[in-house]
C-alpha cells in the first residue's frame, strides 16, 4: 500500500493552480442561494472550509445540503452568491473545470466499464500518459483494498465494493476537495461502521479536503471536525461534535441531533450565577447562566436524558448546593431496553415527562426499576441548557 | 437443480393451441413454398423450382430490392431523428408542454395507417413530389420514428441520470459525457429500435401504396396486386424468404434488447 500521495495534483486537474494562500480558507460559500420555481432550497448560505478539514452537512431530507453540495460539484449553478476555491470563483463553472470530485449516493459507477475502467475514466479524460494511468489506477486499488477484482464489471460486485470503486475513482484524479454525498447510506450498519472509520483514516492520510453530506448524525458526530446543521435552507448552526451536542444553538437543533427533555419556561428568576426558572411542567428548575442572556422571548430548558439520574430516594445532597439540584418526583411509565441502556420514561407528579437514559453496567441488574416505581429524576443545573423556542 | 415450477398439462395443451393458432398457417406457407405442383392446394412433391422462378422474376426480385433499399434508408433516417427525440424528451424535464410532446411523438403508434398513407400523400401532391422512392422512404420514416422513440426513451428513462453527472465530474464536457456513457449504454435500444423500423418499413402495403409512384413498387405491393389475379406458388416461396429475414432480425433485435437491459440494471453480486 501506497503511504504518501501528494495532495493535488496539477496533471489531473485543469483547474489545480488554485492555492488559497496561507491563513486563507480552501473553500469559501457567500451568501449562495438556490431557487426552484417558488421553493428556495437554499437560502442564503455562507460557510468557510479550511484546507484538510473533514465537514459534514447534517440536515433532515429536503433541508437543501444535497442542493448546496451539487452547486459545489457545479450540477446547479446558484441563482446568488459566490463559491470560491482558492481565491477564485467557480460558481458559474461548469463541473468538468473544476478541481473537485464527487462520490454519488447510488455511486453513478458506469456499468459498461470495469472497476479498472471506471477508476481510470477520469485520469484519460484528463490526458495523463498511458503508464501513469496504470501506475495511479494501481494505487488507487490497493488503497480502497479491491486488489483482484479490476477486471468484474460493476454488477459483479457487492455493496460495500461498489462503494469502494465509487471511493478510488472520485479520488483518482486527487481532488482538492472530495465531497461525498451520503456515501454510507447503502450499507448495513455493521459495514457502515468499518467503512466510516477507513474512510476518516483516508482523509487523514491523504490530507484532503472532505465535505460529507449526511442525515444520519452519528455518522456526522463520528466522521467530522466540523458539522454544519442544516434546516430549511438555512445553515442553522456550524460546530464540532461536542460543542453541537451540548450547546445547540436552538430548540429545533437540541431536537434533531440526539435525543432531548424539553420543559417549556414560563417565569425566571436571577439567582447569583444561575437563573431559577419556573416550567409548566417540571415545577421549578435551577438552570447555569446561560452565555448569551436570556431575552424577554419566550425560551425552554433542555436536558439529555444521559444527564438524568433515577434515584428510590434522590441525591444525597452536598452541602451549600441542595437547593441547586433540581429533583423532580414521577413514577416510571415506559422501560425500553436498548441492549447498552435502558431508556426511562418518568411521568413527574408535576405534569411532564423526563426521559432517563441510564447505562447497563452490569449484566444482572437487580435493582433495575420497574414500571409504576416511585422515582425521582434528578440533574445537575450546569447540564440544563437554556435555549430560545 | 429441480425445476420450482412445471408445466401441467393444461399449460401444455393451451400453450401448443397458441402456438400452432399463430404458427399454423405460416407452417403450411413454409412448406408449400417447396411444392413441385403448379397448383397452390396440390401437393406434387419436393421441389426449389418456384425459388428458382422467383429469383428469374425480374419485377419481383426489382420490387425486392426497392423494399430492401426503403427498409434501410427509412430505419436508419427514423433511428437517428427516434433518438434525438427520445433524448430530448427524457432530458427536458423542465420544459413547458413536454408531455404534450410525448403524446404527440406517440401518436402515429395507433394512428390508423390509412389516415397516414393518405395525409402524406396530400402532402407529397401539394408539394409537387415525384413520388417514388424517396416518397416511400419519408413516409416509412414517418411512421417508423416513433417506434424508435419509444424503444430509445424506456432505455434512457431507466438510466441514471447520475451516470452522466458523474462523468462531467470526472472531466468530460457535457456532449463528451453523453458520447462516452449514455451512448454506450443505450446503443442496443438504438439497434433494437433500428431493427424494428427495418421490419416494419418492409412489411408495409398501406403507407407505400398510397406514397409510391408508377414503377416504384415495393415487395408487399407487387405481391398484392399479384395474389389479386391469383396466387402463384412464386408468392409462397418470397413470403418464405421474407420471413426467414424477418426472423434474423427479431432475434438479433431481442438480443440486443435483452443486452440492454442486463447492462443496467444491477444484478446480485456473484
Amino acid at each position: 500500500m501506497t503511504d504518501e500521495l501528494p495532495r493535488t495534483d496539477t496533471a489531473a486537474n485543469a483547474a489545480g493552480d488554485a492555492h488559497p494562500a496561507a491563513g486563507e480558507p480552501l473553500l469559501r460559500i457567500e451568501g449562495v442561494a438556490k431557487t426552484f420555481g417558488t421553493f428556495r432550497a437554499v437560502d442564503g448560505v455562507s460557510l468557510d472550509i479550511k484546507a484538510g478539514e473533514f465537514f459534514a452537512l447534517l440536515g433532515p431530507s429536503g433541508c437543501g445540503k444535497t442542493t448546496l453540495l451539487r452547486m459545489l460539484a457545479g450540477f446547479e449553478a446558484p441563482d446568488e452568491g459566490r463559491i470560491l476555491l482558492g481565491g477564485k470563483d467557480i460558481a458559474q463553472a461548469l463541473p468538468h473545470q473544476r478541481p473537485i470530485n464527487m462520490m454519488f449516493q447510488n455511486y453513478a459507477l458506469f456499468p459498461h466499464l470495469s472497476v479498472r475502467d471506471n477508476i481510470a475514466f477520469g485520469l484519460k479524460r484528463a490526458g495523463m500518459a498511458r503508464a501513469d494511468i496504470a501506475t495511479r489506477v494501481a494505487e488507487m486499488v490497493a488503497l480502497v483494498k479491491l486488489d483482484g477484482l479490476e477486471k468484474r464489471k460493476p454488477d459483479q460486485l457487492s455493496g460495500g465494493q461498489r462503494q469502494r470503486v465509487a471511493l478510488a475513482r472520485a479520488l483518482a484524479r486527487r481532488p482538492q476537495l472530495l465531497l461525498l454525498d451520503e456515501p454510507l447510506a447503502a450499507l448495513d450498519k455493521k459495514l457502515r461502521e468499518n467503512t466510516q472509520g477507513e474512510l476518516m483514516e483516508l482523509q487523514r492520510r491523504l490530507g484532503m479536503t472532505f465535505i460529507i453530506v449526511t442525515h444520519d448524525q452519528e455518522e456526522a458526530m463520528t466522521m467530522a471536525d466540523r458539522i454544519g446543521v442544516m434546516n430549511a435552507g438555512k445553515l442553522a448552526q456550524v460546530a464540532g461534535p461536542r460543542e453541537l451536542y451540548e450547546a445547540p444553538r436552538s430548540r429545533w437543533i437540541a431536537q434533531f441531533v440526539g435525543d432531548v427533555n424539553l420543559f417549556d419556561a414560563e417565569s425566571k428568576l436571577r439567582d447569583g450565577h444561575r437563573l431559577v426558572i419556573g416550567t409548566r411542567d417540571a415545577g421549578t428548575l435551577v438552570v447555569a447562566e446561560p452565555r448569551q442572556p436570556v431575552g424577554e422571548s419566550r425560551f425552554s430548558v433542555a436536558i439529555r436524558p444521559e444527564k438524568v439520574k433515577l434515584s428510590r430516594r434522590g441525591p444525597a445532597s452536598e452541602a451549600g448546593h441542595e437547593t441547586a439540584i433540581n429533583r423532580l418526583d414521577g413514577v416510571i411509565a415506559d422501560i425500553c431496553y436498548l441492549g447498552g441502556t435502558t431508556t426511562y420514561k418518568v411521568k413527574l407528579d408535576a405534569g411532564g415527562v423526563v426521559q432517563a437514559s441510564v447505562a447497563n453496567s452490569a449484566r444482572l441488574d437487580v435493582d433495575a426499576y420497574s414500571l409504576n416505581q416511585q422515582i425521582v429524576a434528578w440533574f445537575s443545573p450546569d447540564d440544563c441548557v437554556v435555549l430560545p423556542s | 437443480m429441480r425445476k420450482i415450477s412445471r408445466l401441467s398439462r393444461f399449460n401444455i395443451a393451451s400453450l401448443a393451441l397458441g402456438l400452432a393458432f399463430l404458427y399454423l398457417p405460416i407452417l403450411i406457407l413454409v412448406i408449400y413454398s417447396f411444392n413441385a405442383s403448379r397448383l397452390v392446394t396440390v401437393w406434387g412433391g419436393w421441389s426449389l423450382r418456384w425459388y428458382h422462378e422467383f429469383f428469374g422474376d425480374r419485377a419481383m426480385i426489382e420490387a425486392s430490392w426497392m423494399s430492401l433499399r426503403v427498409a434501410v434508408a427509412s430505419a436508419t433516417i427514423a433511428t437517428l431523428i427516434g433518438t434525438l427525440a427520445a433524448v430530448a424528451l427524457s432530458r427536458g424535464e423542465g420544459f413547458r408542454g413536454r408531455t404534450l410532446f410525448s403524446g404527440m411523438l406517440y401518436a402515429p403508434l395507433v394512428m390508423p395507417e390509412v389516415i397516414t398513407g393518405l395525409s402524406l400523400l396530400l402532402l407529397f401532391v401539394a408539394l409537387n413530389a415525384e413520388r417514388g422512392f424517396w416518397t416511400v422512404t419519408i413516409a416509412h420514416t414517418t411512421l417508423t420514428m416513433c417506434f424508435v422513440a419509444v424503444v430509445v426513451q424506456s432505455r434512457l428513462g431507466s438510466l441514471d441520470r447520475s451516470l452522466e453527472e458523474a462523468a462531467m465530474d470526472l472531466g468530460c464536457a457535457p456532449v463528451r459525457a453523453f458520447l462516452s456513457v449514455t451512448l454506450p449504454l443505450i446503443a442496443p435500444a438504438i439497434v433494437a429500435g433500428w431493427m424494428l423500423a427495418f421490419t416494419l418499413s418492409l412489411d408495409d402495403l398501406v403507407i407505400a401504396s398510397f406514397t409510391t409512384g408508377p414503377g416504384s413498387a415495393t415487395l408487399p405491393i407487387r405481391i398484392y396486386s399479384e395474389v389479386r389475379l391469383g396466387v402463384k406458388p412464386e408468392i409462397n416461396a418470397i413470403c418464405t424468404l421474407v420471413i426467414a429475414l424477418i426472423a434474423v432480425v427479431i432475434v438479433i433485435a431481442s438480443l440486443a434488447s435483452k443486452l440492454s437491459s442486463s447492462q443496467g440494471e444491477s444484478a446480485a453480486p456473484l
